[in-house]
């Protein structure tokens, strides 16, 4: 076996990747529950590409044909149910797992120097996966699938000046129609997957030039014993292995228990409007975005007045747009010395506290009719506004808090918490 | 630790609510679905090959895989259910063409092979037991929960000749049938469910033992 | 020390079931995905068996219909036409159906099981034209005794299906799997799985 081992590595540097990446990569010691979603997310990645590829084998992109096809793969293909189902709990799961993944970065200060480029390539897929999400709903060709398409390019069609000829652009068609599923599939299949794949590489280098951080958002590098590893880290394998090995496990038994008794979730993972065939003629009386988009949604619609001469359509877009921008500045807002919210004072922990909530709140509004009364006193759209201002006061105060804040002194060493 | 609980809390509120909040669900009686039934999904099918299949296809199921399912035999099969040019592997579609349907009765009557999915099984159960004479109407019927339908009361003479529980447990066996043909892979999928769950949970256990052992070395 | 061995057989014990039972789970999900790349219930709907009822097919005529997108043939032979098979024996290339153009049981000179009733599929063994009927003494040429002609390439073959020396055609014509339900019921195709039902 070592020969042939030999013989590869002669030509391949199979033994170097795996020391350098694996049995002798250090990685901090004390990561907890929250440390776990990277890995998943990756499998999360294979299980979409793998069903995907299945599906794409009976699946057929023409609006004559869409509908009935997955129908076809629902009953007259072999496990097809199965295929579909995973694929489509898959979905929502992995924007579970990634917002999962993100909070931990801001609960630890992952974003921080000298690991801003890892956020910002994060975000970079956070939005390439919002894109493959929102292509890939198209395809069925439900109605809820053909209405949300429709809603959410007219969203460019409110970009002044050139809008209306990028929605054209993008549509194929003045409405969204044939050209748009075609594309839409050629987008979904094949471009944004390789996209991702490349992303996700580039991420995972990324980390490894820097090495990850942990919950106590000590440079585990900087304490390094006589034969030069980090002191608090361990090898990656078989320690994050076979820890990684367990929280699949764990992950898996979620992932399996809803795609076989609960695929639906109630209407929240399989959208029930989207079992009639799109109706150009008829928008679903209980229209909303997939449920990991809800909360730009909210703030899209929470702008209900117009300003400075500009619309209030125009401005909601806006502020979609900054909401999420907003997101990629993060490394700079904060001006903390020090990462993880275990050392920070009172303001950060509110500010972040009161950001979760008014995130969470404006996800479930975004699910709601903006005239009624839901929660309580206010209209939906008046809590929405209110959410509104709550999440940029996050960002946008951030460099005054985080350095006013009153922070703890950080130890020298990880702390097994 | 209080962001954990924050969070916890709110994900659970959230998810709750929406959850009472469903969709939309109204005034809708409550229907027991049992899709282990079989004489019921029988009945159902029965019922709805005599009452239904006339204007409404069910044209994502097959005929052989409701027989399999159902446990209907080959005859009866062939002589309650097929027209003579019709195979087995034929869908359950409706003769009836979309522009003869549209002159008739203003309206094609829509394919109902995902009507329990798109709707909900209390929604069809409910609305075959909402129909009110109606002398202003095209068809002499109106629908309680459906106003201006453009179906008559298909199974008027049934109730007629039913007491209450007899109709609305004809009216349950159909629900029950439509149940079926929304999504015939429900009859297996709760029971592979069970054994991919138990295998993973045991592939889980091992994991986290093997993971314990490992961790032995760190301190 | 003593610790140590305990622990590596212990990590080698846990680590072989773990794998062990990782590697069963990824055969079983294995399964589901090659099993879905098998023929669905679509295309074994189009593939079906095809149930033909003949008792208003005269006697000398030929019945025409689909099965698997290919045109199938029945013909009610005559006395005559049955008599006249064992004239062209010489001019045949597989006169006793050597060749497996046929099912068993219609390994025989009148190559069906009722020999009134001949089952062909009515694609010429040359290049996959549909030949013509020409059932009747004398049709293509003076010495005709009856059969098929091939318009396309000229290959010609009897009231068996089988096929004529000197024509580009190498075999005869295919008979079909099929049975009779009863006497003026044929199915033709068999079913290969066999939960489906008739």
């Amino acid at each position: 076996m070592n020969r042939i081992l030999k013989w590869f590595d002669d030509r391949y540097p199979i033994v170097s990747f795996w020391e350098e990446h694996l049995s002798k990569y250090y990685a901090p010691k004390n990561f907890n529950i929250w440390y776990f979603f990277g890995s998943l997310a990756i499998v999360v990645l294979v299980i979409q590409i793998v069903t995907g590829i299945f599906l794409t084998m009976h699946y057929k992109p023409d609006t004559e044909l869409a509908f009935d096809s997955v129908e076809h793969i629902m009953r007259d293909v072999s496990w097809g149910w199965l295929m579909r189902y995973l694929h489509s709990t898959g979905a929502s799961l992995f924007f579970v797992v990634i917002y999962l993944h993100m909070f931990r970065g801001l609960l630890y200060g992952s974003y921080k120097g000298p690991r801003e480029l890892l956020w910002i390539v994060g975000m970079v897929i956070y939005l390439t996966l919002m894109a493959e999400a929102f292509f890939g709903y198209l395809l069925p060709w439900g109605n809820m699938s053909y209405w949300g398409a429709q809603v959410i390019i007219s969203l460019f069609g409110a970009i002044p000046f050139i809008g209306e000829g990028l929605a054209e652009w993008i549509r194929g068609d003045f409405v969204v129609s044939d050209a748009t599923l075609t594309r839409f599939f050629a987008f979904h299949v094949i471009l944004v997957p390789l996209m991702l794949c490349g992303l996700v590489f580039i991420h995972l280098v990324a980390l490894h030039k820097t090495g990850s951080n942990n919950p106590d958002g000590i440079e585990i590098k900087k304490d390094k014993d006589e034969t030069g590893k980090p002191k608090d880290g361990i090898p990656f394998h078989p320690y994050y292995t076979v820890k990684d090995l367990f929280g699949v496990g764990v992950f898996l038994f979620v992932f399996f228990g809803i795609t076989f008794i609960v695929p639906e979730v109630g209407g929240w993972f399989i959208e029930r409007a989207n079992f009639e065939p799109a109706n150009a003629l008829q928008t679903p009386p209980d229209i909303i975005p997939l449920w990991y988009l809800t909360p730009y949604y909210s703030i899209l619609r929470a702008v209900t007045y117009p300003l400075f001469g500009v619309d209030a359509k125009l401005w909601g877009v806006i502020s979609m747009g900054l909401a999420i921008f907003l997101l990629f500045l993060l490394p700079w807002l904060d001006r903390s010395p020090v990462k993880s919210i275990r050392y920070r004072g009172w303001m950060f922990k509110t500010a972040l506290t009161v950001f979760v909530i008014a995130f969470v709140l404006l996800g479930y509004l975004g699910t709601k009719n903006p005239q009624s009364i839901d929660l309580f006193l206010f209209t939906n759209v008046t809590w929405a506004q209110i959410c509104y201002f709550l999440y940029f006061a996050f960002f946008l105060l951030m460099p005054i808090y985080s350095r006013l804040d009153p922070v703890k002194p950080v130890p020298d060493r990880v702390t097994m918490k | 630790m209080m962001i954990r609980l924050v969070f916890a809390i709110l994900l659970l509120a959230v998810a709750g609510g929406s959850y009472a909040a469903g969709g939309g669900d109204e005034n809708l009686d409550s229907v027991h679905i049992n899709l282990s039934d079989r004489a019921s999904l029988q009945k159902g099918a029965a019922t709805f090959a005599s009452y239904c299949l006339s204007c409404h296809g069910i044209k994502f199921m097959r005929y052989n895989r409701m027989a399999e399912d159902l446990g209907i035999s080959d005859d009866v099969l062939r002589s309650n259910f097929l027209q003579p040019s019709q195979k087995p592997g034929d869908v359950m579609d409706v003769n009836m063409s979309e522009e003869d349907a549209k002159r008739w009765f203003g309206t094609a009557p829509p394919d109902l092979s995902l009507i329990a999915r798109s709707r909900s099984p209390e929604w069809v159960y409910t609305f075959l037991r909402s129909f009110r004479v109606d002398e202003n109407s095209n068809t002499g019927w109106d629908n309680d929960l459906f106003a201006d339908v453009a179906m008559p009361h298909v199974l008027y003479r049934v109730q007629e000749n039913s007491t209450r529980e007899e109709y609305d447990r004809v009216v349950r066996d159909l629900t029950n049938f439509l149940v079926y043909v929304a999504e015939p892979a429900k009859l297996v999928r709760y029971n592979i469910g069970i054994w991919v769950l138990i295998f993973t949970a045991v592939f889980t256990v091992l994991a986290y033992y093997l993971k314990k052992e490992y961790w032995k070395d760190i301190h | 020390m003593v610790d140590e061995q305990v622990d590596k057989n212990r990590r080698r014990f846990l680590t072989g079931v773990t794998s062990g039972v990782g590697a069963a789970g990824a055969v079983l999900a294995a399964v589901p995905f090659v099993a879905s790349m098998t023929p669905s219930a679509k295309a074994r709907a189009a593939g079906a068996p095809v149930q033909v009822d003949i008792s208003g097919l005269e006697p000398g005529k030929l019945l025409k219909f689909e099965w698997r997108g290919k045109p199938v043939w029945v013909v009610r032979r005559t006395p005559e036409m049955l008599e006249s098979l064992s004239k062209v024996t010489g001019e045949l290339v597989d006169p006793n159906s050597e060749e497996e153009q046929q099912p068993a049981y219609a390994q025989n000179e009148e190559r069906s099981i009722n020999p009134e009733v001949l089952v062909l599929v009515g694609l010429c063994t040359h290049l996959g034209c549909s030949p013509l009927e020409k059932l009747s003494p004398g049709e293509v040429d003076a010495e005709w005794e009856g059969g098929f002609f091939c318009p396309c390439h000229g290959s010609k073959f009897d009231l068996a299906g089988r096929v004529y020396k000197g024509v580009p055609a190498p075999t005869n014509l295919e008979v079909p799997p099929h049975r009779f339900l009863s006497e003026n019921l044929v199915e033709v195709g068999v079913h290969t799985d066999p939960e489906d039902l008739a």
